[in-house]
């Protein structure tokens, strides 16, 4: 459209880099949101089509559009809540999921106790999981770990200063711990060899 | 005379598991952590769990686009 500038051939250029990266933006979508995936990616695909001519290396149009998902992630998760609900370190305790395994011993056959109960998880309980978690602490968890941006660029993306970012990735990770066990309790994911006996 | 590292308990070195794997501490804590996993093994099973918990979600970056969604978002932008 010539209202917005971009020439036939940007477009074509646009086009193949969206063909080329839409799985792995609507995969990291996915993991942002529970439920609006596709519109959080056609947001992102709007906002970077009128900014493509910003990009300067077409080799970095991967990271780059997912730089403007996330961004527009923030924007919503921002309307959404005003204000944001902080765990306190002091709330999550000292759980620790390697100790209540030992300690629980769901799996009493198992020789690798810790291994089968990872193994136990199917992708669509991973992602329930996640989604369990608040956006907050789900966001950088996500974007840390199975996306691999560094923290500083998390904290710059987020817009929240480096040390809310590595307080709330902490947090994230102790309960995203805290969720797999009750998680796994609740959907009785341990005993489905139970049966069997 | 070889310089000591302060020894820190299992709760500390515990906490600080995940940075640690990231190199997200000061030098000086991530020898601390280090010098801690050297004689505790149970601390030792922390490090190989959250190793695992870290692979387990790495591995769930990967996701298929179902054909419908990803039509419609091609078409979207073709119409740009």
């Amino acid at each position: 459209m010539s209202s917005i500038g971009t020439t036939d051939r940007t477009k074509e250029a646009f086009q193949e880099l969206v063909r080329q990266e839409l799985p792995g933006l609507y995969s990291l979508a996915r993991r942002l949101v529970r439920d609006g995936a596709e519109d959080l990616v056609q947001e992102a695909l709007l906002q970077g089509y009128r900014a493509f001519g910003s990009l300067k290396e077409q080799a970095a149009g991967g990271r780059w559009l997912r730089s403007i998902l996330v961004n527009v992630f923030r924007d919503q998760l921002r309307k959404r809540a005003r204000s944001v609900d902080e765990v306190a370190a002091g709330d999550l305790g000292d759980f620790s999921l390697y100790r209540t395994l030992i300690d629980e011993d769901p799996l009493p056959y198992s020789d690798s106790l810790h291994t089968d109960f990872m193994e136990a998880f199917g992708r669509e309980d991973l992602r329930e999981v996640l989604m369990r978690l608040p956006e907050i602490y789900r966001a950088p968890l996500v974007l840390r770990y199975m996306d691999g941006f560094a923290t500083k660029e998390i904290a710059r993306l987020m817009g929240t200063p480096l040390g809310t970012t590595l307080a709330r990735l902490h947090r994230g990770r102790h309960l995203f711990e805290r969720t797999m066990w009750a998680y796994a309790e609740e959907t009785k994911l341990l005993r489905m060899g139970d049966d069997d006996g | 005379m070889g310089k000591t590292t302060a020894a820190i308990p299992c709760s500390d070195a515990v906490r600080q598991l995940w940075d640690y794997l990231d190199h997200a501490i000061a030098p000086e804590d991530q020898e601390k952590v280090e010098h801690h996993l050297s004689f505790c093994r149970r601390c030792c099973g922390e490090l190989e769990f959250a190793k695992e918990i870290r692979q387990f979600l790495a591995s769930g970056s990967s996701e298929e686009i179902p054909t419908d969604v990803k039509e419609r978002l091609e078409r979207f932008v073709e119409e740009l």
